[in-house]
């Protein structure tokens, strides 16, 4: 098992970490707005510390909070977030054979510093997980490299926005920004016309969709764009598609 | 001080700390348990579009929806601001600090417009 010490000196660590620090403006941003709706929301400025120092869910965290002040049932505020989170499940699947063989606890904080972005760079960087030690070594510093720059920016602008909320008005929409840093994002990963067709049909699916509540919208245009994406993989335009030779 | 503690609700705090919880269950979901199993071929390779459609679902209703309508109108802000961020993007390429650059372009088309003319 490698130390903290070994992670972090990784050539990938760093190259986690500045994978995600190009993108750190966008999130921080967003982490910003986010700390403002917690307090304007009407949770109170020591809780909503707490919340943006631990949670590390923006969504889910701005869904939890009216049903906390609401006196809603526990039960309730942790199932609204845990559907909230549940593209996060989805993920997690996906990245079990990068992470299995890192200790229980270490796994843990592998998946929680995993948020959307850093999956998303991840699976680009790594497209299929390392069969030697060397290699799960590196793959494992990339993701917490890239992991807590994105923990650190998205947590510290949050703090900044709770302690500023009433100094920033939500009305200059800053948290756009977090929008352009994934459509930066979507286009890095766009790099076949299957994967646009992907991206196109989670997007009408999503739009179509989101009358749904719990943010189910997401889940939804995910597995729409994966089946249709497998169903064309196996049509008569798969060449041309994904840019390899037909099957 | 004062007012900054008594604020503080004890059932709140254990709520918070149950929601780091979740956090940790949903984003550890399928490799909690140790369990030996694969997932069947056809997930395997469906999930490598995961990661767009994710984005692709989380970003188009925050560029043509507002709350929870389509938007009727070419006067927002978000369209031209996604806009001058994709024209950004392309226009490098994608090489360099491109998605750095399509978040300052866009914001630098956004801001204006938004600010400044209301859209």
């Amino acid at each position: 098992m490698q130390t903290i010490r070994q992670i972090v000196r990784n050539t990938e660590f760093r190259q986690g970490f500045v994978e995600m620090a190009q993108v750190a403006p966008g999130i921080a941003a967003w982490g910003l707005m986010t700390g403002v709706a917690m307090v304007k929301s009407g949770l109170g400025t020591a809780e909503s510390l707490f919340m943006a120092l631990t949670v590390f869910a923006g969504s889910a965290q701005l869904a939890a909070i009216p049903l906390m002040l609401a006196g809603a049932p526990i039960w309730v505020i942790l199932a609204t977030a845990f559907c909230v989170n549940l593209r996060f499940v989805v993920f997690s699947a996906h990245m079990r054979r990068y992470v299995m063989h890192v200790p229980f606890l270490k796994r843990l904080l592998c998946g929680y510093l995993t948020g959307d972005l850093t999956y998303v760079l991840f699976v680009k960087r790594h497209p299929e997980p390392a069969t030697d030690d060397a290699g799960r070594a590196g793959q494992v510093a990339y993701l917490l490299g890239n992991g807590s720059i994105n923990w650190f920016s998205w947590t510290a602008s949050s703090l900044v926005g709770v302690v500023l909320a009433n100094f920033i008005p939500t009305t200059w929409g800053l948290g756009f920004a977090g929008i352009l840093a994934l459509v930066g994002m979507t286009c890095s990963l766009a790099s076949s016309p299957l994967r646009w067709i992907a991206g196109g049909i989670a997007a009408a699916a999503g739009v179509a969709a989101f009358t749904l509540p719990l943010k189910l919208n997401i889940l939804v245009a995910i597995a729409a764009a994966v089946a249709f994406s497998l169903m064309l993989e196996r049509s008569p335009w798969a060449g041309p598609l994904t840019g390899k030779p037909g099957r | 001080m004062g007012t900054f503690i008594a604020d503080i609700n004890g059932w709140h705090m254990v709520t918070i700390v149950a929601l780091v919880g979740v956090s940790v269950l949903t984003r550890c979901f399928f490799f909690i348990s140790e369990k030996e199993w694969q997932l069947p071929h056809w997930a395997e390779r469906g999930l490598q579009y995961a990661p767009i459609a994710a984005l692709g679902a989380v970003i188009a209703p925050e560029i043509v929806m507002s709350q929870g309508q389509l938007i009727h109108t070419l006067e927002d802000a978000r369209l031209f601001g996604a806009l001058g961020g994709l024209v950004y993007y392309f226009a490098r390429r994608g090489g360099g600090q491109a998605v750095l650059g399509t978040i300052v372009a866009g914001m630098a088309v956004y801001l204006p417009l938004h600010i400044g003319l209301g859209w």
